[in-house]
């Protein structure tokens, strides 16, 4: 079936209109800004310790998205992140390996062949990223030279402006076509996350209402930032994802996969991270198929905790291989 | 599939240092008792014997009056307001810097989780003292009428739910406006306030401002009934503060009291739903329910009522109940025997009279007194569940159709104390707060708690306010009162 002729079903109309869409998003029940962060802000407290602390590192690690998205990027540096993935900590075979390294699509085939058979994914942003403001056809043929430059993940961006405007039908249309061309010839798909840009839609009842269109229009996965807008990924924003995708799984039966991305750069954070999808969205979603985190200099935190969980001393940021280091 | 367990996450016992027994805090000191007995403080978690408490005697509590008599016509209520404030900011600092130490030593006697007393009730304790130190020498700013004089000496008698709160609450405001105080902690958390002694010594309070007397009914009784105190002020049962009520009818003494409640937590259709549940958990599941303005009858909206209940249960499964000093505890214990036994008698009195009984099913340590965070559904306004207050973790569901319907039933009930309401629209919130008896109306929230805000009750939940600017006028004679 396709995603219009599901998202009808669902939503129980007989034509996809912008006004069937906007009566059934805005039939969501609000969000609540201060009890939304106090509820946060609770799970930030959480104290994870020992055992516990060691598991949720490694599983933090594998769920890393190892980005590099800048203008200066070079097949070099992304061979050298591709490494990294690789090999994340030399010292230690033990180390789990990153989920994916996700780099621009004209690098895609560069990471591909550089991570090869290991199982660590390539994901590519598409869709005119990081602002989405190009034509339809643009950004289906950044999405489709991606695809066929062997990316196993496509991460879009969605048209805020014309989110922001009500223009629903517009933004539903729009992913429902990348994911369309996230299906390669011979009939697999790569899986396609839909960024929202959260920074951009500012209030959690447009983060919830963006959460269900994207996953109305097909989207495998719903990420909050592309990294360049500020704020990113906050903990009350995944929250209010979470419950979507919770609640998703209520009304379909099906798993929608969420990805913060940008501004989470401790292992501290990212178990804050874990705590909430552990309480909020269930322990299905502890997951590297579920659950993903977008960020870069992440991964060397979490494998310096790693290494004094072992040693119970703390080496130093030169203790850790550095293979992106930023040139700002 | 992968399951988060949490590692035990203890907070350290060794920053609290408890003796073996105390004695009584009286004009500056600890003292022995003269004919007083002695009873045990027990850990709710573990049953563990913390420490040998004294059951001040009528001759104590006559000392104790006394003192404060003395303190009060010798130094406190000729005092100047700024130097009364010295002292209280002095107190302020001194609960702030020895924070850790209060927040486990309440944790251990009353069995509260440690996230809640490290983030809750000393905080807060430190913020009733931090305000009413600002006031201390405003006082004839406040708009309480004029020449605002203290009334002399009072006598406190508090709860053992917010041990350490409970104490700021009535003691801030006491000597912020210049009246000298003899107060007694419950019997089964004595234990705070006997550390809060040590805390007046190191801000070199004159003697006999404070005074400390442990001991349970008849140590209170023996306040109530003396005829040194002008003034009294009161937070428990409703049962027991009419007995106060009829102690004190034809005598000069003023009292303030802060009794029971049955609060409902009121949620519409068109509620922000996670924050609703969270703030229904939080309402009733907060400090083991052990609240007087706990939120314990849920009126739900009968067109969501099961997506409410379905939500609710769920999260009731992520609660964390045992250990209290484990700083991922939500639930800790039932503070002591006859209160689970009252919680269970209750409970049991629920499914008796036809209401469906739900609990989250965790399991529970083997010693301590423990009870699961329960909720009832398909209950009635006729439901003593629906009438009595349980004061445990113990949720009552009913339902409603109409916001009249709701206002009816919120107020269908003796008590007044606390409400809350659940709506995006805020006109309705207005109207609502307008119809609902009640002394606190929470909207899109519950159990916030803040000294710059009155609390108190109407009807059975008492009378007077504590907090804000009106908690200052239960401590004040004006104008040509004497």
């Amino acid at each position: 079936m396709d995603a219009t002729a599901r998202a009808r079903d669902l939503l129980g109309v007989t034509r996809l209109s912008d006004s069937a869409l906007t009566s059934w998003l805005h039939s969501l029940p609000g969000v609540d800004q201060v009890g939304c962060e106090a509820r946060a802000a609770s799970l930030g407290t959480r104290s994870i310790k020992t055992t516990s602390k060691a598991w949720a590192i490694d599983l933090a690690i594998s769920m890393i998205d190892l980005t590099t998205l800048e203008g200066a990027d070079t097949p070099g540096k992304v061979r050298g992140l591709c490494a990294k993935a690789l090999t994340p900590d030399p010292t230690d075979p033990a180390t789990p390996r990153p989920a994916a390294v996700c780099v621009y699509g004209d690098l895609a085939a560069v990471a591909k062949k550089a991570l090869g058979s290991s199982g660590v994914n390539v994901a590519a942003v598409a869709t005119a990223f990081p602002s989405g403001r190009a034509l339809m056809p643009v950004k289906l043929a950044d999405t489709e030279d991606a695809v066929q430059a062997g990316a196993d993940e496509i991460d879009m961006v969605i048209d805020r402006g014309a989110f922001l405007s009500g223009d629903y039908l517009t933004v539903f249309r729009e992913i429902a076509q990348v994911a369309q061309a996230c299906v390669r010839p011979e009939g697999s798909r790569a899986r396609l996350k839909v960024i929202m840009e959260t920074g951009e839609l500012v209030t959690y009842d447009n983060v919830r209402r963006a959460s269900w269109l994207s996953m109305l229009a097909g989207a495998d996965f719903i990420k909050t930032s592309t990294g360049k807008v500020s704020p990113a990924a906050t903990l009350p924003v995944t929250l209010v994802m979470l419950e979507a995708v919770r609640d998703w799984r209520d009304a379909t039966g099906e798993m929608v996969g969420v990805k913060p991305a940008g501004g989470i750069r401790t292992s501290k954070d990212a178990v804050k991270f874990l705590v909430a999808v552990s309480e909020v969205a269930g322990d299905d979603w502890l997951d590297p198929y579920w659950f993903r985190f977008g960020a870069s200099s992440l991964l060397n935190d979490l494998l310096l905790q790693r290494q004094k969980l072992a040693t119970g001393a703390y080496s130093g940021a030169d203790y850790v291989t550095d293979d992106s280091p930023s040139l700002y | 599939m992968a399951t988060f367990e949490y590692a035990p996450a203890p907070e350290s016992r060794s920053v609290v240092d408890i003796r073996p027994s105390y004695g009584l805090f009286i004009d500056g000191a600890f003292t022995e008792s003269q004919g007083g007995s002695a009873f045990k403080s027990v850990n709710p978690a573990t049953e563990e014997v913390l420490a040998e408490v004294t059951a001040a005697s009528e001759a104590d509590v006559d000392r104790a009056v006394a003192a404060a008599r003395r303190a009060y016509q010798g130094v406190w209520g000729r005092m100047s307001g700024t130097d009364r404030g010295k002292y209280l900011f002095r107190i302020a600092r001194l609960l702030q810097e020895r924070s850790r130490e209060f927040a486990v030593l309440e944790s251990i006697d009353n069995g509260k989780p440690i996230k809640e007393s490290r983030d809750v009730d000393v905080p807060l304790a430190a913020a009733h003292f931090f305000y009413h130190a600002g006031w201390a020498d405003k006082l004839e700013y406040a708009g309480l009428g004029t020449d605002p004089r203290p009334l002399g000496v009072v006598g406190q008698v508090i709860p053992w739910n917010f041990p350490l709160l409970m104490l700021a609450w009535k003691v801030a405001p006491a000597l912020a406006t210049g009246n000298t105080v003899v107060i007694k902690p419950a019997e089964t958390t004595p234990l705070s306030a006997l550390l809060f002694a040590e805390v007046l010594q190191q801000a070199d309070l004159p003697p006999g401002v404070v005074n400390i007397v442990t001991g349970a009914g008849a140590t209170g009784q023996a306040i109530v009934d003396h005829p040194d105190i002008d003034k009294l002020a009161f937070t428990g049962s409703t049962g027991v503060g009419k007995m106060i009520a009829r102690s004190i009818a034809g005598t000069r003494k003023k009292a303030t009291l802060e009794l029971g409640g049955k609060a409902a937590n009121i949620v519409f259709d068109d509620a922000p739903l996670d924050q609703a549940v969270e703030g229904i958990v939080n309402g009733i599941f907060f400090n083991q329910g052990h609240v007087c303005c706990a939120g314990s009858r849920l009126l739900v909206q009968e067109s969501i009522a099961e997506e409410v209940e379905r939500r609710l249960k769920r999260r009731l499964g992520t609660l964390r109940v045992g250990d209290p000093l484990d700083k991922n505890t939500d639930v800790g214990a039932i503070n002591s025997q006859a209160q689970l036994q009252r919680i269970t008698e209750l409970t049991a009195a629920g499914e008796a009279e036809g209401a469906e009984r739900w609990d989250n099913g965790c399991e529970l340590p083997a010693k301590g007194f423990w009870f699961r965070p329960t909720v009832f559904t398909g209950v009635s306004q006729t439901h003593r569940i629906a009438q009595e207050e349980i004061f445990g973790p113990v949720l009552s569901v009913l339902t409603f159709r109409t916001p009249h319907e709701a206002v009816a039933k919120a107020n269908n009930t003796p008590y007044g104390l606390s409400a809350g309401i659940w709506t995006e629209k805020g006109s309705r919130i207005l109207w609502m707060a307008d119809q609902l008896r009640a002394g606190v109306v929470w909207a899109n929230t519950f159990n916030k708690f803040d000294p710059t805000s009155p609390f108190g009750g109407y009807k059975e939940s008492g009378y007077g306010r504590e907090g804000g600017r009106h908690g200052l006028y239960a401590y004040v004679a004006t104008g040509d009162a004497k």
